[in-house]
């Protein structure tokens, strides 16, 4: 079991922001998110789009932006549950919670703040009508061990860098990979596509544009999949298939969450602004997953909210503990890990 | 300012005639959000970057529209429910020229 002061769900700017505010408090954090990676849609969606209105950023790079919040929370030394989604909580008869993944991980905390942002990051599934029956038979939504690809016929639908990764690598271990796509162009890094280009020629992987999977067959295992060609004459074509992956890219669900018993408008949580708690108290909501009347959805609105959460978590943490806030620019950062910035001392000389 | 009236069909089959105002910059996913046409959440999830399809749309007017850029055809390619008459309502900024056009929202992606 992870035992922490703050449990964050989430690890999006906001959350990263929030283990700052509680380190500042000597509070340790630790995040869960369902993404591989911390950053939340800032690293999964729009890594390269600049952001104009992070204050004293004129202009900042979504991925810049996290590897930065990384670098300023690195010394209060966050613990991070990456690629599992928060399943339950339970809150224990001290007060205190347990929140439990998907994947059975158990985390303990006094305080929970959930700074979700729009959801965990589920993978967009194709409009295919016996499409759950093959899941985990055939099927599957993403890469996780690439061995169970090995000599199997893999087809795979996609036409983002994600699709034109998997297929260069699983062309080495599988007997055959196909890669269908609804357009002859391919969005991806240049020289990925220049590597299915190069795989295509040498006759190691088959495309098929522009067309698109349009049913699968099978008794319990997949079998084959019918393919039809986007063209003036729709042709059709079955192909025998051992694996179907599609790579159509993740789009977000408030998913369990949404069932811990707080009180949702609008797809969002509801919270107290003066505080920003939940209608369960040592429960907070901070970022994009609340709501409260003039929410915006801004990361510099999430990094507000974060530090007045922080300050009421201390307070409910250490009841009975005389706190004022201190700028950073007297008290200095001291980090968990033994590190201390501070501001340098003024050099007192007498002028001659 | 002027206003220009636009027919909205909602997920629900709904008919809305509303006035979208042409000089705040509003694309049309933000029109549907401002008079809440579509439960916040389920449309224009990504912000208005072209990369979810929340804010698809079926367009049955023949109002002349802006043509499709790169990133809205390639999102459109990946996009589910999609018809030759689909287009991205963030990525359709308002203008006088559009005046009298009609949508239809396509269904959510569950």
């Amino acid at each position: 079991m992870i035992k922490t002061d703050i449990l964050i769900i989430g690890a999006g700017p906001t959350g990263l922001f929030a283990v700052f505010e509680a380190g500042l408090l000597k509070l340790k954090c630790h995040l869960i998110d369902a993404l591989p990676q911390a950053g939340g849609q800032c690293s999964e969606i729009y890594p390269k789009k600049p952001i104009y209105d992070i204050p004293g950023f004129p202009e900042v790079l979504a991925g810049d932006l996290v590897d930065n919040l990384m670098e300023q929370i690195k010394s209060f030394q966050p613990g991070f549950t990456l690629g599992e989604r928060a399943e339950t909580i339970k809150k224990l008869e001290d007060g205190t919670f347990v929140v439990t993944t998907n994947k059975g991980a158990e985390h303990h905390a006094p305080i929970v703040a959930i700074a979700g942002g729009l959801g965990s990051f589920e993978p967009r599934k194709p409009l295919l009508d016996n499409l759950s029956k093959f899941e985990d038979n055939g099927v599957a939504y993403m890469i996780k061990d690439p061995e169970v690809y090995r000599d199997k016929k893999v087809i795979i639908a996609g036409g983002g860098d994600s699709a034109l990764d998997w297929s260069i690598f699983l062309a080495d271990i599988a007997s055959q990979v196909t890669l269908v796509h609804r357009r002859n162009e391919f969005r991806g890094a240049l020289d990925s596509v220049e590597k299915v280009q190069e795989l295509k020629d040498k006759g190691r992987l088959n495309l098929i544009t522009p067309a698109e999977i349009i049913a699968l067959n099978g008794d319990t295992q997949l079998e084959s999949v019918l393919i039809r060609k986007i063209s003036d004459a729709k042709e059709e074509l079955i192909l025998e298939v051992d694996n179907f992956i599609p790579l159509f890219g993740l789009s977000p669900k408030l998913g369990p969450i949404g069932d811990w018993g707080l009180e949702i408008e609008k797809n969002a949580i509801k919270v107290d602004t003066f505080d920003y708690q939940t209608n369960i108290p040592g429960i907070y909501a901070i970022g994009d997953v609340n709501t409260y009347p003039g929410k915006l959805k801004l990361i510099l609105c999430g990094f507000h909210e974060a530090t007045l959460m922080c300050q009421s978590a201390f307070q409910k943490i250490h009841p009975d503990k005389k706190y004022v806030m201190k700028y950073t620019t007297v008290g200095g950062v001291s980090g968990f890990d033994g590190t201390k910035k501070e501001a340098p001392k003024a050099v007192v000389k007498a002028i001659e | 300012m002027t206003d220009i009236k636009i027919k909205i069909t909602d997920r629900e089959g709904v008919l809305h005639e509303i006035d979208a105002p042409t000089d705040m910059n509003m694309n049309l996913m933000e029109v549907v959000r401002s008079y809440e046409l579509a439960p916040e959440g389920t449309i224009g999830i990504c912000g208005g970057m072209a990369m979810c399809a929340s804010c698809q749309c079926y367009v049955l007017s023949d109002t002349e529209l802006p043509e499709m850029g790169d990133d809205e055809e390639a999102m459109l390619s990946e996009a589910f429910n999609v018809k030759d008459n689909s287009r991205l309502g963030c990525q359709l900024h308002i203008t006088e020229d559009m005046d009298g056009l009609e949508v239809e929202l396509a269904p959510e992606e569950l």
